[in-house]
């Protein structure tokens, strides 16, 4: 009796685990279908250049105050760890090159998709998701628009073209910040020798890695805020899941992309 | 000669798991004809209206639409054939993010996108045709206004003007008159009516209540009064009352098809529950 109850918890568990993964596989399957379609649009017309543009300025212009400011203290904050950390070893003369390459390569690109990611994978999965419960998105294809073409591409072309600019505004800021915190603070550094070993220290492979990664977290941030706002059920308790999971997945992407990606690059140089 | 149908639903099912949406469905609507669904929550009275268009994928059957195989058409290839369509959702569908004037204007700047546009009044302005739809349900006035600011009954007449903005020959209307007082519902219902006689458009109406079917089939729209008037009691002969036509369903499947008289004269406990008897 007891082993027949054990045996039943266990195929019980084994189903649950089978329709989880399963769940998981399906989800996936059409997150790459969505994909697909969206970059099948890019090259079909109709072309919603108006939606484009409002997209820009809603993920870039809209972004920009809070990359500013998380840009440059995360520049200021690097500086003074770094400087305590180099001066024991006696090589606080070194400020700028680590700055440079840890803003240009890693903290650049990952912190401003990550602000990026909790600012607009929410904001698009949240629009799209009250889109769908409230009919929004089913009239729109009655009235013969792809919601795909209408919505998620601007999206994904917006995403993709904006983040690159912001990074390197998030890049220059924090550059500024170290500098603040290296040479008028703590005066570990003179102003000509931090811009020129910051300058010196980057590399094309560099500059191909902090430019490259925000372009592939672009259209990682607005394929999962898409693909969760378009799959949205249940109302708005179904919406705040959407937003919620978009934003998770989207940041758990962004860490591991960030991982392939420096394998690779870090092969290459 | 018969007319080519707009709309042909032949041995059409769907299933969602155990449950029929759709079983065996057949039907035929022809330029100015009116078809009435009344049937129970759950019945499949809207998922035959989303099938017409394509919105929801059959398992089997065809459904002819402006004489194409929507069964047949990927989802992309529908865009086309959708936007010749008129579609009026139970809350009205509007984007909330669109002022009226721009939600009316939509389908207009859709079809100029895609190249889809009608001939009939292409030569007039955008803006001309989107208030001419507006002054049609008499909301001119709430162009600038967003969809939150206005009434639930003027979302369901820019609903109706968004519908018919771009002169379909067909119009499906899904629960027009859900949760509105009665009043409000009589004048959607005689916008409708008047839409259908003033274009000789084809309509599909998915309704709860059988006074909508009434009014659509005891009245028409006399464009020389601007006002709905009785067919009279010699309409039997009237060819405009001939062309309303009530469906009852039930679990997915036609069990009704037949005029309003035929209708309160069925005996089914089923098909009764659905008519209004006047004492």
């Amino acid at each position: 009796m007891v082993a027949s109850s054990h045996e039943s918890e266990v195929a019980t568990g084994g189903f649950y685990l089978l329709g989880l993964l399963t769940r998981v596989l399906v989800a996936f399957q059409d997150f790459l279908f969505l994909s697909g379609r969206a970059f099948a649009n890019l090259f079909r017309r109709p072309h919603y250049y108006d939606d484009v543009a409002l997209q820009m300025d809603i993920i870039g212009v809209g972004s920009l105050s809070i990359v500013i400011l998380v840009g440059a203290f995360s520049g200021a904050i690097i500086a003074l760890q770094m400087a305590r950390a180099l001066n024991t070893y006696g090589a606080a003369s070194q400020v700028g090159t680590i700055v440079s390459l840890t803003l240009v390569r890693e903290l650049g690109p990952v912190l401003t998709a990550i602000i990026v990611a909790g600012r607009n994978a929410s904001g698009i999965a949240s629009e799209l998701g009250s889109m769908k419960v409230t009919e929004q998105i089913d009239a729109m294809r009655a009235l013969g628009t792809d919601p795909v073409q209408k919505l998620v591409t601007p999206r994904l072309t917006a995403t993709a073209v904006m983040l690159p600019c912001l990074t390197v505004i998030a890049d220059a800021v924090g550059s500024v910040g170290a500098y603040l915190v290296s040479v008028p603070l703590l005066h570990i550094i003179p102003t000509e020798q931090y811009w020129s070993t910051f300058w010196r220290a980057l590399v094309v492979n560099d500059l191909a890695q902090g430019l490259g990664k925000p372009f592939v977290f672009g259209m990682i941030i607005a394929m999962v805020g898409c693909h969760y706002g378009l799959r949205t059920t249940g109302g708005t308790q179904g919406v705040g899941r959407a937003t919620t999971q978009a934003v998770v997945v989207s940041s758990i992407w962004i860490f591991v992309v960030t991982f392939f990606f420096d394998k690779i690059f870090v092969n290459l140089s | 000669m018969a007319e080519q149908p707009i709309l042909a639903f032949r041995d059409v099912n769907l299933q969602y798991g155990d449950t029929w949406a759709l079983r065996n469905v057949s039907l035929v609507l022809r330029p100015g004809e009116t078809r009435i669904i009344l049937g129970a929550a759950g019945s499949g009275k809207t998922c035959l209206l989303k099938a017409a268009i394509g919105l929801v994928h059959v398992d089997g059957g065809e459904i002819s639409l402006f004489g194409e195989d929507v069964t047949r058409d990927r989802e992309t290839d529908l865009f086309a054939l959708r936007s010749r369509a008129g579609f009026v959702f139970q809350e009205g569908g509007l984007f909330d993010s669109l002022s009226v004037g721009e939600n009316v204007e939509y389908p207009l700047l859709n079809q100029r996108l895609s190249g889809h546009q009608n001939n009939s009044g292409s030569e007039r302005s955008i803006e001309d045709r989107v208030r001419e739809a507006l002054r049609f349900v008499e909301l001119e006035r709430t162009f600038d206004k967003f969809p939150s600011e206005i009434s639930g009954g003027m979302r369901r007449r820019v609903g109706i003007a968004r519908a018919i903005v771009t002169e379909p020959p067909l119009v499906l209307y899904d629960s027009p008159t859900a949760g509105l007082d009665p009043i409000t519902a009589n004048t959607i219902m005689a916008l409708i009516a008047k839409e259908r006689d003033v274009r000789n458009s084809a309509s599909l109406i998915v309704t709860h209540r059988y006074q909508d079917g009434e009014i659509m089939d005891k009245f028409f729209y006399d464009a020389a009064r601007q006002e709905l008037v009785p067919l009279g009691e010699c309409a039997d002969t009237d060819p405009k009352r001939n062309r309303t036509r009530f469906i009852v369903m039930k679990e997915g499947q036609v069990v009704f098809f037949g005029t309003r008289l035929e209708l309160e004269a069925c005996d089914d406990l089923y098909v009764k529950r659905f008519v209004h008897h006047e004492d």
